[in-house]
């Protein structure tokens, strides 16, 4: 395993850190990415032996293609400098980092990993963080944050400490929400890194699930996180583009070789002009179709 | 290495295993209570006889629990028993496993 920076993140699976039978089943249900917790799912007493538990089975439980997170404990605990240390020397992909209000936060992460890559033997750079925006003060650094090192793979939000920390709570319509999730997902994108939201705990309203999920990816979140791998499908069903989508990107890119063909510089498809920002969006539709196997080498549609 | 108190770790739950360390002067004895112990009991055994070996530990009484835990759990779970035995959880001891 190694951190890659471009792949594939709808789904970003918490799977706690001290349970052998979840993470010994965390890799046959396809999320795109699984996050060990170290953090709020595991008691005090329970951390060392957390710890342990997921360094292991990092060495050795086989969790198919996802990718493999961490969530260490915050700076502010006496667990932190273990736990960054262990996951760095088992081979993790990426370090989450909880309750990052800063950017010299995420240096520091940096600067650890790279002190435990040297004491092992591990190259330099080949794992990537990213860090959780959790409270007032890490949404107005949240710039910062995301641009902090050329490491960072993503920012997410994390709704219930964002809205203790806001002296309110999570309510159905998202509104309390609002700001964090624009102001996370902008810095993201700004940096060009990864925008995750937050859980989505309810697992008994499907509705309000597909509702908040259908409301982010609108917004242009890459993925969220999930609690329950009933929700994998679930949010890839939302996330991944319809027959149409793809129909659509195949005729702009067909316009596309036409036009070249042509020698032409502008380019139209039914009469209208197909531009830049066109484009990109057709080869985003076609690059998910692809690595979610909605379409084959040759561009042939499966199906779900 | 010197056990200075018992110590547990793992849990009762499934494809967890509990082990319990206490002091012992007759090398590494082991009581394994599992469902697989006519299948697996040798191997399972071995698992945490090499654990506590490859720590530093010669003599103990192990009481271990198996609820069908992995390789990789005993090891685990095994180490974070030693490790909490001998007052020495501050610096994980990865080398072992």
């Amino acid at each position: 395993m190694s951190y890659v920076q471009d792949r594939l993140r709808r789904t970003m699976m918490f799977v706690p850190g001290n349970n052998p039978a979840m993470i010994k089943d965390a890799g046959i249900y396809g999320a795109d990415s699984i996050m060990l917790d170290l953090e709020d799912s595991v008691s005090l007493p329970e951390k060392d032996a957390a710890r342990l538990l997921v360094y292991e089975a990092i060495k050795t439980v086989d969790f198919g293609n996802s990718e493999v997170v961490v969530r260490v404990n915050g700076q502010d605990t006496p667990y932190y400098d273990e736990d960054v240390k262990a996951v760095v020397k088992a081979g993790v992909d990426v370090i989450r980092l909880p309750k990052t209000e800063s950017a010299a936060m995420v240096q520091k992460l940096v600067n650890d990993v790279e002190a435990a890559e040297a004491e092992y033997g591990i190259e330099k750079g080949s794992i990537g963080v990213m860090a959780a925006i959790e409270s007032a003060k890490g949404v107005m650094h949240a710039m910062e944050i995301a641009e902090a090192t050329s490491l960072m793979m993503g920012l997410a939000v994390s709704g219930e400490d964002y809205t203790s920390d806001m002296h309110t709570k999570r309510y159905p319509d998202g509104q309390e929400l609002l700001f964090a999730r624009n102001m996370v997902l902008q810095a993201a994108r700004a940096a060009d890194v990864y925008a995750f939201d937050t859980v989505f705990s309810n697992m008994n309203d499907a509705e309000g699930f597909y509702r908040e999920t259908n409301y982010i990816h609108e917004l242009g979140f890459d993925g969220k996180s999930l609690v329950n791998p009933r929700q994998i499908e679930m949010v890839n069903s939302v996330f991944n583009p319809s027959q149409a989508d793809i129909e659509e990107a195949f005729n702009v890119q067909n316009a596309i070789a036409e036009a070249r063909a042509k020698g032409s510089g502008v380019i139209s498809m039914n009469g209208k002009m197909v531009d830049k920002p066109i484009v990109a969006k057709a080869s985003r539709v076609l690059a998910t179709a692809k690595a979610s196997h909605l379409i084959d080498e040759e561009g042939n549609y499966l199906g779900k | 290495m010197e056990i200075k108190t018992t110590g547990v770790a793992g849990t009762l739950e499934s494809s967890d295993i509990q082990v319990m360390l206490s002091k012992g002067d007759n090398g590494i004895e082991i009581n394994l209570d599992s469902e697989v112990k006519k299948l697996y009991g040798d191997q399972i055994e071995a698992v945490i006889k090499t654990t506590l070996t490859s720590f530093g530990l010669t003599d103990a009484k192990v009481k271990a629990v198996d609820k069908g835990a992995l390789d990789c759990v005993i090891k685990a779970r095994t180490l974070a028993a030693a490790q909490r035995a001998t007052k020495t959880t501050d610096k994980p001891a990865l080398e072992v496993l």
